[in-house]
């Protein structure tokens, strides 16, 4: 799913700067699972943002809402957002994309969108996906080079790799993962592949605007 | 004479490293060079070496072949795409510079920029795969040059690499892509580094051992605990505790590592770190001192 999280809360303050009635907007499908855009988050958000108003003698008034995709027009266009002078959407950038495109009213982000990840555990996700349009999967043992490796690295670990881990201390090496894993299912031969450079213009076989890959970036 | 020719010629190559600067005052580097020009076969001109902003490498390379230098043009995947990598090194080609040593590059984040974008548009197997093509007289797209580079390209290898099997996997598909020569990352235990050695004496490659010059046993242990894939041993680091003169200590164990690596390999990559006046003692208490031919 996409991972989000929640922006600093005096970042969406001086984005809402001037607004009068503004719509805070959860999202009940990826920002909802990722405990940053469902129901719950939508209440706390309006409270810490009306304190944080007042502190500082600002007044906008906050109206909650979720929707169950705001990336689908048709939840948008079922959403009603009469008398709102901003959206404040707490859904991944393609929610508040959407939600530009269709209401014509000015939207923020309330979330960073970090990326397409797997949960590990209660609240915690892994980067798994870096949708970069032409999946290495196969080969790698399903551990993607392209996200775990910090280099991107299509053949082999780099010389920074101390005791597994990668040099910059914040993950395993997706190289040494790979490789143990290829090993495991007797697949260690195909290590020796010599992976060519990506195609960067690999999104571009499809109609960019109508996509699946998204074309070129 | 060229860094191939002496390889080519059987004698125990030496190479070492100097540093652009950060800035445009090049008076320091040329300085450098001279000093150890007298007792290497080439000398290796980092790229933004720990991702920490400097002169560009290409410049400096122009300036110390202008002053007579055998250069090895560093090329690093982190900071510019394919385009400005091939574009440079036509460059670096247009100016006489054929020694390149092809590297992936530190990361961003461990340098003094680290907001910026990591390019890594290719990586260190796929830059040799260019360099080769570029050889042959064409680039990525296939499209033929007008005049052509002959480059002479290496690589790096960590021997002491933990776990080792993927980089060796890794050392493999290097000279597949047209590694000539391999520079390894800092050595100080002969037994491994032979161990490495009978590995990469099955490819028909050059290996320079890397010396990086102790001078304390701080340092020493710095560099057990921060730098990956160099281990110095204990008895080293308790030689330089003990020792009242931990330089010139630092100067003996860089030689006797040299004296007992020589018949393993082919040469010396001597990273001297901020410590260059130390080379020229290196290579003479290991006995290598002599006047290198033009």
């Amino acid at each position: 799913m996409v991972v989000v999280t929640a922006k600093q809360l005096d970042e969406i303050v001086h984005m809402l700067a001037g607004r009068r009635r503004v719509l805070l907007l959860g999202c009940n499908t990826c920002a909802a699972v990722a405990l940053a855009g469902g129901d719950r988050e939508v209440e706390t958000m309006i409270q810490a943002l009306q304190l944080a108003i007042s502190r500082r003698g600002m007044t906008v008034e906050f109206v909650g809402g979720v929707l169950q995709r705001q990336c689908e027009p048709e939840y948008v266009e079922a959403m009603d957002a009469e008398d709102i002078d901003a959206i404040l959407s707490l859904g991944c950038g393609a929610g508040v994309a959407m939600l530009a495109a269709q209401t014509g009213i000015p939207v923020y982000p309330a979330l960073d969108t970090l990326f397409i990840g797997a949960a590990q555990g209660l609240g915690s996700w892994r980067a798994e996906c870096s949708a970069c349009g032409s999946c290495v999967l196969g080969e790698t043992a399903g551990i993607c080079p392209v996200t775990r490796c910090a280099k991107g690295i299509l053949n082999g670990p780099c010389g920074g790799v101390n005791d597994g881990e990668c040099e910059l201390g914040d993950r395993p090496c997706a190289w040494v993962e790979i490789h143990e894993r290829l090993e495991s299912q007797g697949r260690g031969a195909s290590f020796a592949h010599e992976n060519p450079p990506k195609d960067d213009s690999a999104g571009e076989m499809y109609q960019w605007d109508l996509s699946a890959k998204g074309g070129s970036r | 004479m060229s860094l191939a020719a002496a390889f080519d010629s059987g004698r125990f190559v030496v190479t070492s490293e100097v540093g652009p600067p950060k800035g445009t005052d090049v008076a320091a580097m040329l300085e450098t060079a001279e000093v150890l020009a007298p007792h290497v076969d080439a000398l290796n001109v980092t790229d933004n070496q720990a991702a920490v902003m400097r002169l560009s490498t290409l410049a400096a390379c122009v300036h110390l072949t202008q002053a007579g230098h055998e250069t090895v043009y560093q090329v690093t995947c982190r900071d510019r795409n394919r385009l400005a990598l091939q574009s440079d090194l036509l460059g670096a080609a247009s100016f006489g510079i054929t020694n390149v040593l092809a590297l992936t590059g530190d990361h961003v984040r461990v340098g003094d920029h680290r907001e910026a974008k990591a390019v890594f548009d290719l990586e260190s197997v796929q830059l040799l795969r260019v360099i080769q093509t570029l050889n042959a007289g064409t680039d990525m797209a296939g499209k033929e040059l007008h005049g052509t580079p002959e480059f002479y390209a290496g690589a790096v290898v960590t021997p002491d690499s933990a776990p080792l099997a993927p980089q060796l996997a890794k050392f493999e598909k290097k000279v597949a892509a047209g590694a000539r020569y391999f520079q390894t990352q800092a050595v100080y235990d002969l037994a491994s580094f032979e161990s490495f050695m009978r590995f990469a004496r099955r490819f028909e490659v050059k290996v320079l051992a890397g010396i990086v010059v102790l001078r304390s046993a701080r340092m020493a242990s710095f560099m057990n605990a921060n730098i990956p894939g160099i281990t110095v041993p204990e008895g080293i680091v308790a030689e330089l505790t003990a020792s009242e003169d931990a330089a010139s200590t630092g100067v003996q164990i860089a030689a006797r590592f040299i004296r007992g690596a020589r018949e393993m390999c082919d040469g010396i990559h001597i990273m001297a770190i901020g410590a260059e006046h130390l080379a020229p003692r290196v290579i003479g208490e290991a006995g290598l001192t002599r006047e290198v031919p033009a």
